[in-house]
């Protein structure tokens, strides 16, 4: 390059900083690429489907482009899957993250014997497949199903429940799989975070005369914020997305009761007559609500 | 951890599939999915075959009908056929629903196969536009079997429950109930069976000639369902949450009969220790409604090809669903009614059924099979099942019949709308 002769000094193509750069770019251009054709490339596909109507394989553009979305409004079906979706939503979610916190919190502690024992036994359930999981309960919440007889030989109740026959005994079973799913997997996330909570804040505390409960709310939980946080989003996720305690645990039934959006979304796709555009609309309605809904999580949790 | 699990899974399928390619290899794949039923008969089909051309491999993959559906679906939308097998089983109910959205995967057998000896109404339902896409396999045709030791229990004989109406097995089904304290029949809560069975019986369908949705208008539901409804109310019927817990009543012996498609007999053969209890007749008949039989269909199914390299092969070796042999083999085993005309000829379907008390049962149901009336299924069939079993549940929950009909015929229109 310098033998080039009398020019003005060009600075060569390749500095130093532009090298690492580009070496930076090397290094992240497969992955980089990977994602975006299986993940970003999908979704705007999945979004171009979303105004499509028609045969699988013969899809064309609707008239009008948004005739999906305006469908969505009137589907009851459809209304049903959203609402029952959030009862799960706003019943499980509180209800299974304040059992983690508790759970980390007893866990937590320093003078507790059999510490790991516990833990794995807590977190065991997550550990098992969703498929298999939601089998087992259905088999113990069926008619003549071990919970049954159970509480039958305890004398609880007097007459067998049908749980899944029954639009809210069916919800609730749902509800009841999900928490002992989910709750060790959530609590794992507080108990690494309080390993991050110096001991010698509670010694403090104690000397200055907190109880146990003031404990909880007045250092642990302010400390766990950005941690709640995003269990709390993950949860919300998840739940939006549920599909497999719905199918494999009640089929969506008792009439519908317990259908949630990605398994009516399933049915459209696969077992009713497909028509995938439909299904398509639905699943980037999901979408924004799960934006939405982790965008309100993100302002009221987050006061940095 | 899931993704890594999911990863794994992915790579499993991606070298499985790899070796499974629909290549012209000699080898025969074959998707269907009842063990005591379509895969014993496929598996006759393949040792009859493989005598006589020793070199073809036949395997057989037990894959629920519904996952067939959905890995046709993915398949074809994906324009990957070759994870696809060379011959697969569809229910007779969702053969136009396959045809229609993926023709892609079913080749036309006009021409290619003998189907001048198969009843018109079973082949209707794997044809469009007068080209045939299916093999007829076995009918659906309903029986009433019962145990008799129950039926004695309360005093009653299997002639009690012959050529009766279901006001008189209402009767029978309470007075059994008090005197046994079993149910006279189990089903699966979420599904409507027992309902389009008792439908189709009168000739009756969800859908009109001309393809349109027919639920609030149809009396004879109207009449099914109230009849069913008094059976659920009354313990008559009890409802359970799966099919497994259906052929588990069944198994452990809890009810006292069952009103099925008579490929159910499978799993009733299947209980040994249940020899000489068993007796078999015909269903009850709807009363005051116009052409109500005796007689119905449920289930019932049809083999497809996938077009493909080895599609020559594929059929040449269903040749043998022409075959009075193959059938009259397959009957004592599995109780597959054949479709095939000829294949009444074959002795085993004369002959007594020593499970059933020396009862011709298998000739008793080819004698019903004449006299099922057809029933209008089209694409839309299981939109409009789903709907109905919403109906049927809220009924049950105390729901008023016409207003429950009357949101199940909107919601198949609304589908049907788009």
């Amino acid at each position: 390059m310098n033998n080039t002769a009398p020019a003005p000094r060009k600075r060569p193509f390749l500095t130093v900083a532009r090298k690492q750069n580009l070496a930076g770019w090397f290094f992240l251009a497969p992955a980089a690429l990977l994602i975006f054709y299986f993940s970003f490339y999908p979704m705007f596909r999945a979004f171009l489907n979303s105004l499509m109507t028609g045969r699988p394989t013969a899809l064309a553009y609707s008239d009008p482009l948004i005739r999906n979305y305006q469908f969505m409004v009137k589907d009851k079906v459809f209304i049903q899957s959203v609402t029952n979706t959030l009862t799960y939503l706003i019943i499980q979610v509180p209800i299974m993250l304040i059992l983690a916190v508790i759970f980390a919190t007893l866990l937590n502690n320093r003078d507790l014997k059999f510490r790991g024992l516990f833990r794995t036994c807590i977190f065991l359930p997550c550990a098992t497949g969703l498929v298999a999981y939601s089998m087992i309960f259905r088999t113990l919440f069926t008619y003549d199903g071990m919970i049954n007889a159970v509480l039958l030989k305890l004398g609880f109740i007097k007459e067998a429940i049908n749980w899944l026959n029954d639009p809210t005994t069916a919800k609730a079973v749902i509800i009841i799989g999900l928490i002992w799913r989910w709750t060790g997997y959530n609590m794992i996330f507080y108990l690494s975070a309080m390993q991050g909570i110096d001991y010698s804040i509670y010694e403090a505390a104690r000397i200055d005369g907190a109880n146990q409960a003031q404990q909880l709310l007045k250092i642990t939980i302010p400390l766990l914020k950005p941690i709640i946080l995003v269990t709390a989003i993950m949860s919300t996720n998840g739940t939006l997305q549920l599909f497999d305690e719905s199918v494999n645990l009640t089929n969506g039934g008792p009439a519908n009761a317990t259908i949630t959006m990605s398994h009516y979304i399933y049915n459209t796709m696969f077992r009713k007559n497909p028509n995938f555009g439909y299904a398509a609309a639905m699943s980037f309605v999901i979408l924004i609500m799960v934006a939405v809904l982790a965008a309100i999580q993100m302002k009221v949790g987050d006061k940095r | 951890m899931k993704k890594l699990v999911s990863l794994l899974l992915a790579l499993i399928m991606v070298l499985s599939c790899s070796f499974a390619l629909a290549e012209a290899d000699g080898k025969l794949t074959i998707w269907t999915w009842d063990p005591t039923f379509n895969i014993a008969a496929m598996k006759t089909a393949a040792e009859m075959y493989n005598a006589e051309h020793p070199e073809v491999e036949i395997v057989i993959e037990e894959i629920q009908s519904t996952d067939i559906e959905q890995k046709i679906s993915t398949a074809v939308t994906g324009g990957d056929m070759s994870v696809l097998p060379d011959i697969y089983l569809n229910q007779d109910n969702s053969f136009q629903r396959s045809l229609y959205n993926f023709p892609e995967a079913m080749l036309d057998l006009t021409g290619k196969f003998d189907f001048a000896n198969f009843g018109a109404g079973k082949l209707a339902y794997s044809m469009l536009d007068g080209k045939n896409y299916g093999v007829p396999f076995d009918a659906g045709t309903v029986v009433g079997a019962y145990r008799t030791d129950y039926l004695a229990e309360a005093g009653y004989t299997i002639e009690d429950l012959t050529d009766i109406t279901w006001t008189r097995f209402l009767e029978i089904g309470r007075d059994v109930k008090a005197k046994t304290g079993r149910p006279m029949l189990t089903g699966e809560a979420g599904a409507v069976d027992t309902v389009l069975i008792m439908l189709q019986s009168c000739g009756a369908s969800m859908f009109n000639e001309d393809g349109s949705v027919n639920l609030v208008n149809n009396e004879p539901l109207k009449a099914v369902l109230d009849i069913y409804n008094t059976m659920v109310i009354e313990g008559i019927f009890v409802e359970v949450n799966s099919w497994d817990e259906f052929i588990g009543t069944l198994t452990n012996e809890s009810c006292v009969g069952t009103i099925q498609g008579c490929w159910i007999l499978g799993t009733i053969l299947s209980q040994p220790n249940q020899a000489g209890k068993w007796a078999m007749t015909n269903i009850p008949a709807l009363e005051g409604v116009e052409n109500a039989t005796h007689y119905s269909n449920n289930g019932g199914s049809s083999w497809a090809i996938v077009p493909g390299t080895d599609e020559e092969l594929a059929i040449d070796f269903m040749q043998l669903y022409t075959n009075v042999e193959f059938y009259n083999t397959i009957l004592p085993t599995t109780s597959a009614i054949a479709t095939y005309a000829p294949a009444k000829e074959g002795s085993n379907y004369a002959a007594g059924n020593e499970f059933f008390n020396g009862e011709p049962i298998f000739a008793t149901i080819v004698e019903y099979t004449a006299q099922v009336p057809s029933n209008i299924t089209g694409t839309y069939y299981y939109d409009a099942r789903d709907a109905l079993a919403t109906a049927k549940t809220n009924i049950i929950n105390g729901g008023d019949i016409t207003s429950e009909l009357q949101t199940a015929e909107d919601t198949v229109n609304f589908t049907m709308g788009f």
